[in-house]
């Protein structure tokens, strides 16, 4: 009696543990069916006699080694991968001075350029993609990755600038001064102060840029033709269809491979990519 | 109106550790503003929070007007809250922030303007009805948050350090009228703070909590003249009471009743200080002293004189404590014991 | 009259402003050409008559205008996206706040749950759909199994999701608010716990229930938040063609073509640039929207 609650526990209580559980499902699903699809023998995958949820025959492997040796998947994976790393050396390159000088050097201009860039990163690519196409011909660079390391920076450095600049101004700014006052140039404090108490920041933003890039779809799409330059976006669900047929198990094989490493570090970095989109509207 | 009471009212935050609220036994009277006073961490907003039907006790009791309240939700157990940050609503106007536990409790619209404007007036903001919380000063948003607090005529009223965000020299003016809106409207009043002025000042009884335990209770001039153990003996006062001690007991006594030997004829305690630090504080000095002698050598104490211009650093002085300011303490259990003889 | 400290000073200050500049230069030239010129080009694009293999280029005044409008296809095309978007938003916002003050409260297993919730946000989007369209296979639906058996459609007569018009289309509003839905909810998330405890607290003693609380103090505190969430998710939508792609192409018979997917049929696989630009300018009437809502948001939250 004494340690009765506030609330009726009984409603409440249910009605949040069925939205929990009701949307963990809707969003969690398609995830567990591509893991069990991906380790289901072919003749199970096709009985439609057999419960699907659950393994009705021994594991098999058979889907992930057709994926991986006969497959281009591993040579989309790497692609991804070359071009993952570059676009983030070009990012950081770009967006960290930027950055400062926007939350720095600019003053009130810099506010205004800063909300300038960042109504940049609305400009989606399903709007340049086309004469884009004719900038990728024009330096020949038409049907090689390096036609992406060129365009991706487009989406990631207008958010990166954006979202160090966050980082910048949480720098205190007498932190700064005490260092100018003890000999360091205006850059040399950027250099030497800034950038290395802002690794978390940069961290968020090379993980941001490699979600991107293995995320786009459209650039990767209308560049490149050729199976073994693909990236895995466009290669998995392009390519790994033969006409008609599906090669399901492989499919969904590779979803997951793509998806699980990218959620882990993603997670670990939510908070500050939150923070990137919402314009302070939160503080 | 009504009185509030606890019983044995306990709260664990977590398992296996030391309660934030430990078996609290308390009972206002009828009308009365009772202070809760303590440090951060002495369990006072979770007594109060208990009290509000905001934190669920662990064990133990609420009882409002004399019916135990522990199964109600706050907004079934008449009472008004006013927040440390005032939790003004801060899309509604100052009008509609005050109409708002009318709408809420369903009083009837054509009531609404004839409350607000009732409880506006009695806090003299009827000028800033139109106003966004955002628009008003400190001082405006606790007057706002007072007002809301009353317009639906509670039976308790519950204050959570509403001072302690107003600048020191607003501070003293918004006791002022605190106190003189309790005398106005009379109702039943809990009121934490870490602040011992504004215990002192206020309570009409004050409540001295440490680490989730009720240490004393008593009016303000109780609590100060006969602290119930050291703790509160200490807590109150500044600078606090100065402790010596003296084989199984602890002497205590004040800064103001530590004076100069011939102010203090015949006195218990007879002290020789090497003064160690002299602060003129404007309408008073305060003297730190480090004894010499047998007895208590090298402690330091400290004495509160109208006037210690004659007294220079490194200097002797002779001081004396009189017998009847002298406060015994039981060096185990740091409790109050009887007066005894100093042998 | 200035002493030379000032000067000094003043100098460092237009230094300042130099090294700024030079800073902020290479991203600005970047984004300049890659982003400006291209811009450009798709303007000039739908007034010309260019194609892929062309070599030079004649403009043509609105033809192209003229002749997509003409376009049932178009037609069609603009009538889904904004179907596409109106639906997939509300679905997204009401489906994310419920979650988000579900999350708001602790429970055991929630750093598990927020992982899966995460999932499809973080999933390349392409094989996220691609996972949807196996679980919407016209013979071995996983969905339609469940179905069968639960006997609410017949056993030889199964929905096919993305065989039918209507079908189809749901089929894509659903899929593009799986995918944004977990955006949206940690959005709204963060806007949530930046509401002081304190107020819905107060509110409660106040003597509001749980549903006054919400409606009354809790959402129309997050009024801002949930407009940047609903800013961006416009864009992700309306803009967006990878879902549409991928689970049916636009198909069957132009039923879920949208207008990124139509430009890209258009320009690029039929390799009419010129057309392909003039239908994606219709976007940029709802992105110059979107980014008016943005500026506002933005310059609302410096003022409080």
């Amino acid at each position: 009696m004494a340690t009765r609650g506030r609330f009726r526990p009984t409603w409440r209580g249910l009605g949040h543990g069925a939205i929990i559980a009701v949307f963990t499902i809707l969003l969690g699903f398609p995830f567990y069916w591509m893991l069990i699809t991906s380790f289901k023998q072919t003749g199970d995958l096709y009985d439609l006699e057999h419960n699907p949820f659950i393994l009705n025959d021994k594991p098999t492997l058979e889907h992930l080694r057709f994926l991986f040796f006969e497959t281009r998947f591993v040579r989309w994976l790497l692609n991804t991968l070359v071009v993952g790393v570059f676009v983030v050396g070009i990012t950081l390159t770009l967006a960290l001075p930027a950055a400062y000088a926007l939350a720095r050097l600019t003053g009130r201009w810099g506010q205004r350029l800063g909300i300038g860039i960042f109504l940049t990163y609305l400009i989606p690519p399903t709007l340049l993609f086309i004469p884009l196409s004719r900038v990728v011909a024009l330096l020949g660079l038409q049907d090689t990755i390096w036609a992406l390391v060129v365009v991706y920076p487009s989406f990631t450095v207008p958010f990166s600038i954006w979202l160090l600049m966050g980082f910048f101004k949480a720098i205190p700014k007498e932190l700064e001064d005490a260092a100018m006052v003890d000999g360091l140039t205006r850059f040399g404090v950027f250099a030497k102060l800034v950038v290395p108490m802002s690794l978390s920041g940069i961290l968020t933003v090379v993980i941001f840029t490699f979600t991107l890039v293995t995320q786009e779809f459209v650039y990767a799409l209308t560049f490149i033709s050729p199976e073994s330059n693909q990236m895995l976006g466009v290669g998995v669900p392009t390519f790994l269809v033969r006409g008609d047929v599906y090669y399901w198990g492989s499919l969904m094989g590779a979803c997951l491979i793509a998806t699980i490493p990218i959620a882990f570090l993603y997670n670990m970095f939510l908070d500050r990519f939150i923070s990137g989109f919402t314009v302070g509207a939160v503080k | 109106m009504a009185v509030v009471e606890t019983r044995e009212l306990t709260k664990v935050f977590k398992q296996g550790e030391l309660g934030a609220v430990n078996s609290v036994n308390l009972t206002t009277q009828e009308g009365e503003f009772l202070v809760f006073l303590g440090p951060s961490g002495s369990g006072k907003t979770t007594l109060l929070r208990m009290i509000a039907g905001l934190e669920r006790p662990t064990s133990g009791e609420v009882l409002i007007g004399g019916d135990v309240v522990n199964h109600l939700s706050p907004r079934q157990r008449r009472i008004a809250m006013v927040f440390q940050s005032y939790a003004l609503y801060p899309h509604l106007s100052v009008y509609k922030n005050i109409a708002f536990p009318l709408r809420a409790q369903r009083v009837p619209k054509d009531q609404h303007r004839v409350k607000v404007a009732w409880a506006a007036e009695l806090l003299g903001i009827q000028k800033l009805l139109e106003r966004k919380p955002r628009e008003l000063s400190g001082g405006e948003r606790q007057r706002v948050a007072l007002a809301r607090a009353i317009v639906r005529e509670p039976s308790v009223f519950l204050l959570d350090e509403p001072l302690s965000n107003l600048d020191a020299k607003l501070r003293a003016s918004a006791r002022d009228e605190l106190e003189q809106f309790h005398r106005r409207v009379g109702t039943t009043t809990i009121y934490v703070t870490h602040d011992q002025v504004e215990a002192m000042a206020m309570g009409d009884r004050v409540v001295v909590l440490h680490q989730g335990v009720v240490r004393q209770v008593g009016t303000p001039t109780e609590v100060y003249d006969r602290p119930a153990d050291t703790f509160v003996a200490t807590f109150l006062g500044s600078p606090p009471m100065n402790l010596l001690e003296n084989g199984d007991v602890i002497v205590g006594f004040r800064p103001e009743h530590l004076v100069p030997a011939e102010r203090a004829p015949g006195a218990a305690i007879a002290l020789k200080l090497r003064a160690v630090n002299v602060e003129y504080l404007g309408s008073e000095w305060i003297l730190y002293g480090r004894i010499e002698g047998e007895r208590f050598a090298d402690k330091v104490v400290i004495a509160r004189l109208p006037d210690a211009s004659g007294h220079s650093i490194g200097e002797l002085y002779d001081f004396g404590v009189s017998e009847r300011h002298l406060r015994f303490f039981d060096k185990e259990s740091t409790v109050r014991t009887e007066p005894r003889s100093l042998a | 009259m200035t002493t030379g400290v000032e000067r000094a000073a003043v100098k460092g200050q237009d230094r300042g402003y130099l090294l700024g500049a030079a800073m902020f230069a290479p991203a600005a030239l970047y984004i300049l050409l890659i982003i400006g010129v291209p811009f450009a080009m798709a303007f000039m694009y739908a007034f010309s008559d260019v194609t892929v293999g062309s070599e030079g280029m004649s403009f043509v005044g609105f033809d192209n205008f003229a002749s997509i409008l003409e376009s049932p296809t178009f037609r069609k095309s603009l009538e889904n996206s904004i179907i596409f978007t109106l639906a997939s938003q509300a679905l997204v916002l009401v489906g994310s706040t419920m979650l988000a003050l579900a999350l708001n409260k602790p429970f055991r297993g929630r750093k598990l749950v927020r992982f899966v919730l995460l999932l499809p946000w973080v999933a390349p989007i392409s094989l996220g759909a691609i996972g949807w369209k196996w679980m919407l296979d016209s013979l071995y639906s996983v969905i339609n199994w469940v179905l069968i058996h639960l006997h609410l459609v017949k056993e030889f007569d199964p929905p096919m999701w993305l065989g039918e018009p209507k079908l189809a289309m749901l089929s894509v509003i659903l899929v593009h608010s799986w995918r944004l839905l977990p955006f949206s909810t940690v959005i709204i998330l963060a806007g949530l716990t930046a509401i002081p405890k304190d107020i819905p607290e107060a509110a409660e003693v106040d003597g509001a229930g749980f549903w006054r609380t919400l409606f009354e103090i809790t959402i129309p505190m997050m009024r801002p938040i949930l407009n940047v969430a609903l800013l961006f998710g416009i864009i992700f939508t309306f803009t967006d063609m990878t879902v549409v792609y991928v689970l049916t192409a636009g198909g069957p018979f132009d039923s879920t073509q949208v207008l990124p997917s139509y430009a890209f049929t258009t320009g690029i696989l039929s390799g009419d640039l010129a057309q392909g630009a003039a239908v994606s300018l219709f976007l940029v009437p709802l992105l110059a929207a979107v980014a008016y809502g943005m500026l506002r948001v933005a310059a609302r939250s410096e003022v409080v």
